[in-house]
């Protein structure tokens, strides 16, 4: 495990050691990987949901269909990809629903139409993100206030402030940056690339850099990583900083996708409960300290099967959330036999 | 309890009447003092409020609701669990008693025993999937969050439907009349003070004792003897109950919708919270969490009368709920 060799000496990184015997052992790492269950349960879905769905009359394995897929996933996988990041530090983010909404509105005010103004619309709302993120981070970790207030409080902090000065839809997104949202290459969607690469960003992150490592570390036991010498509070501020900075390019997506900013797209997506939800689907503790990004995309690609599969059989609005409960449960309940891990969440 | 093989050990310490007061009254100390100062607040906006007993009843009146699922909020959480799906159980309360009574007060009785069922048994299948399964209580409550509330409309196609007899409403709406002094006492509010003390006795039990242990320290308190995972299975029956009782009176008081539980959950938790109860259990008391739903729906009405807009009250809990833990988390440093 990474957590002792970012333990033992944090000047000396042990980076070179780890990828090669990473590439050398790909077979162990497939074997052991938390995300293999996940891409097993997505396959198992995925076949399920082609089988019922011909059945139904429907068309399933199309690239249309697909692709169609793989766009809705965008906007959940890049906040879940985020979120995985905190999560694994022991920490989560409720505040995300509210930051992609401030964000989109952010970034649709300060474009204004205007193609010119894109760069500093897009600086301007990820130093939103930096400052979001810093504040959770800061409130965590100097003020020591559990993640769940902390995050639940600078969610209703901005959800207050943008329900009393929106009322509906504000500014407006350039044709230019509509293109993030509509524009193909091929058959392939440009978000499809923006939400890989902000997986590939944090996969990397997580698995080739000290600040990845001393997330393990921080995640699976704060105090022993401390008392290695970890600057825990500088890890569990970074994590959510990085979340938050996910949050925000989900906004700005969501925002070119619809042509303005919305005070309400965040909570409408309903994406902080469901970013929690992905994240735990795709395998990793909510405790902390186990699991990955990929293994969280996974998560995302089950739920997006799962909503394609019923919008097919035009399955009431209502039963798709039972199931969708359901479903959550009963795979973290799988999971946790094979873990065989506390079940605490706090 | 099944668990009678301990019952002894987590007894208070034999300490006098005094002394126990003494503790009790520091340790809840400050949640008490900044009621105090929005309730004097209030009154200084608003003399009647304490000058009519009747203003202060309708306060009581409608803070009740929240009072009641933060009391039973604050059994999951002192034993080291969250419940997230108060909120849309209210709401599954509220909706499947209009569409069973359906406007007709004989049916209200056995609807009444029908929803009490309901939560407890929710309550049940949130505490036997987290304990047994182990499956974490915040994906737990997600998922019966998300059940619930898409079983109920599914049920009704989509919106409420039907309506509540008058005698179902009495309960959240009306009281005894003519009652000295106060000119009418509000059932909801007896409900609440009945409620509320049945808790704090509870908690002072070695039942309560021993919830206390399993969230303080889980591995101890199993060794001790505890049967740590029927302790946190009730506490999610009680969890339920209370939202079966807050969406009753809620059901008479605010009237049927379909967000009438909308965001409970986190006000509960909040309340409790504010009340100094840690998450992660261990540490707080059952008095201090319903002092805190008070404190959280004075500040409402604080809010209210000071016309700040209902959008912004959001930001000021915001606010409130981050400074309460900081400070609550900084009066712990050192002792923990």
């Amino acid at each position: 495990m990474s957590v002792h060799e970012s333990q033992a000496a944090p000047p000396a990184p042990p980076a070179e050691r780890r990828r090669a015997s990473a590439w050398a052992n790909v077979r162990t790492a497939v074997r052991n990987s938390p995300a293999t269950p996940v891409y097993a349960a997505l396959v198992g879905v995925f076949v399920i949901a082609w089988i019922v769905v011909t059945i139904d009359g429907g068309t399933f394995l199309t690239v249309d269909n697909i692709v169609g897929m793989l766009q809705r996933s965008v906007a959940l996988g890049i906040v879940s990809a985020g979120q995985t990041v905190v999560i694994l530090a022991g920490s989560l983010d409720l505040s995300v629903s509210y930051v992609i909404s401030l964000s989109s509105l952010l970034a649709a005010e300060t474009m204004d139409g205007q193609t010119a103004n894109m760069v500093p619309a897009i600086l301007a709302v990820l130093l939103l993100g930096v400052i979001v993120g810093l504040g959770n981070g800061l409130v965590i970790t100097k003020l020591r206030v559990n993640a769940f207030i902390a995050t639940l409080g600078t969610g209703l902090i901005i959800k207050g402030y943008m329900d009393d000065r929106y009322d509906g839809p504000a500014g407006a997104i350039p044709d230019t940056f509509e293109e993030l949202g509509y524009r193909r290459f091929g058959v392939i969607p440009l978000s499809v690339f923006l939400l890989a690469l902000v997986v590939a960003v944090i996969y990397l992150l997580l698995r080739y850099t000290r600040f990845g490592f001393r997330l393990y570390a921080v995640g699976g036991d704060e105090e022993v990583s401390r008392l290695s010498g970890v600057r825990t509070h500088r890890t569990i501020i970074a994590a959510h900083v990085v979340c938050s900075i996910c949050a925000v390019l989900t906004g700005l997506f969501l925002a070119s996708r619809l042509g303005s900013g919305t005070p309400t797209v965040g909570q409408d997506g309903g994406y902080d409960l469901e970013s929690i939800a992905a994240v735990v689907l795709g395998g990793t503790a909510l405790a902390g300290g186990r699991g990955g990004v990929l293994g969280t995309i996974g998560g995302v690609f089950i739920l997006a099967v799962l909503d394609n599969t019923f919008n097919q059989l035009e399955v009431n609005a209502f039963l798709k959330d039972v199931v969708r409960g359901a479903v959550i449960i009963l795979a973290v309940a799988v999971y946790a036999r094979r873990g065989g891990t506390g079940a605490r969440a706090a | 309890m099944s668990t009678a093989t301990a019952t002894d050990r987590f007894e208070a310490p034999v300490s006098s009447r005094g002394e126990r007061l003494r503790k009790a009254l520091i340790g809840t100390a400050p949640i008490f003092l900044v009621l105090l100062v929005l309730l004097v607040l209030i009154s200084i906006e608003n003399p009647n409020f304490y000058q009519e007993p009747t203003v202060f009843l309708a306060f009581l009146k409608r803070a009740a609701p929240l009072v009641i699922l933060a009391a039973g909020q604050y059994f999951v959480i002192v034993a080291g669990e969250f419940d997230l799906s108060v909120g849309s159980l209210v709401t599954v309360v509220v909706v499947v008693a209009a569409r069973l009574i359906d406007g007709d007060p004989g049916n209200t009785w056995p609807v009444i025993a029908l929803l009490l069922a309901i939560g407890a048994a929710v309550g049940l299948v949130n505490g036997l999937i987290t304990t047994r399964l182990r499956v974490p209580s915040f994906i737990t409550t997600l998922g019966m969050l998300l059940i619930l509330s898409g079983a109920v409309f599914l049920w009704t196609g989509g919106a409420p439907r039907g309506a509540l007899a008058d005698n179902f409403r009495e309960i959240g709406r009306l009281g005894i009349e003519d009652f000295p002094v106060l000119e009418q006492l509000p059932y909801s509010v007896m409900i609440m003070l009945a409620l509320g003390a049945g808790a704090i006795v509870l908690m002072r039990k070695a039942w309560g004792r021993r919830l206390m242990a399993v969230g303080d320290n889980e591995q101890a308190a199993r060794l001790s003897g505890v049967r740590v995972e029927n302790m946190r299975t009730v506490a999610f029956v009680l969890s339920g109950l209370s939202a079966a009782v807050a969406g009753i009176l809620l059901g008479g008081f605010a009237g049927v919708s379909a967000q009438v539980g909308q965001g409970m959950e986190f006000e509960a938790i909040t309340a409790v919270v504010l009340g100094g109860v840690a998450l992660g259990g261990g540490r707080g008391t059952v008095l201090a969490a319903m002092a805190g739903a008070l404190t959280l729906e004075a500040l409402f009405t604080l809010l209210n009368l000071h016309g700040v807009s209902g959008a912004l009250e959001d930001t000021v809990q915001g606010i409130i709920i981050i400074v309460a833990v900081a400070f609550a988390s900084y009066r712990l440093r050192g002792t923990r």
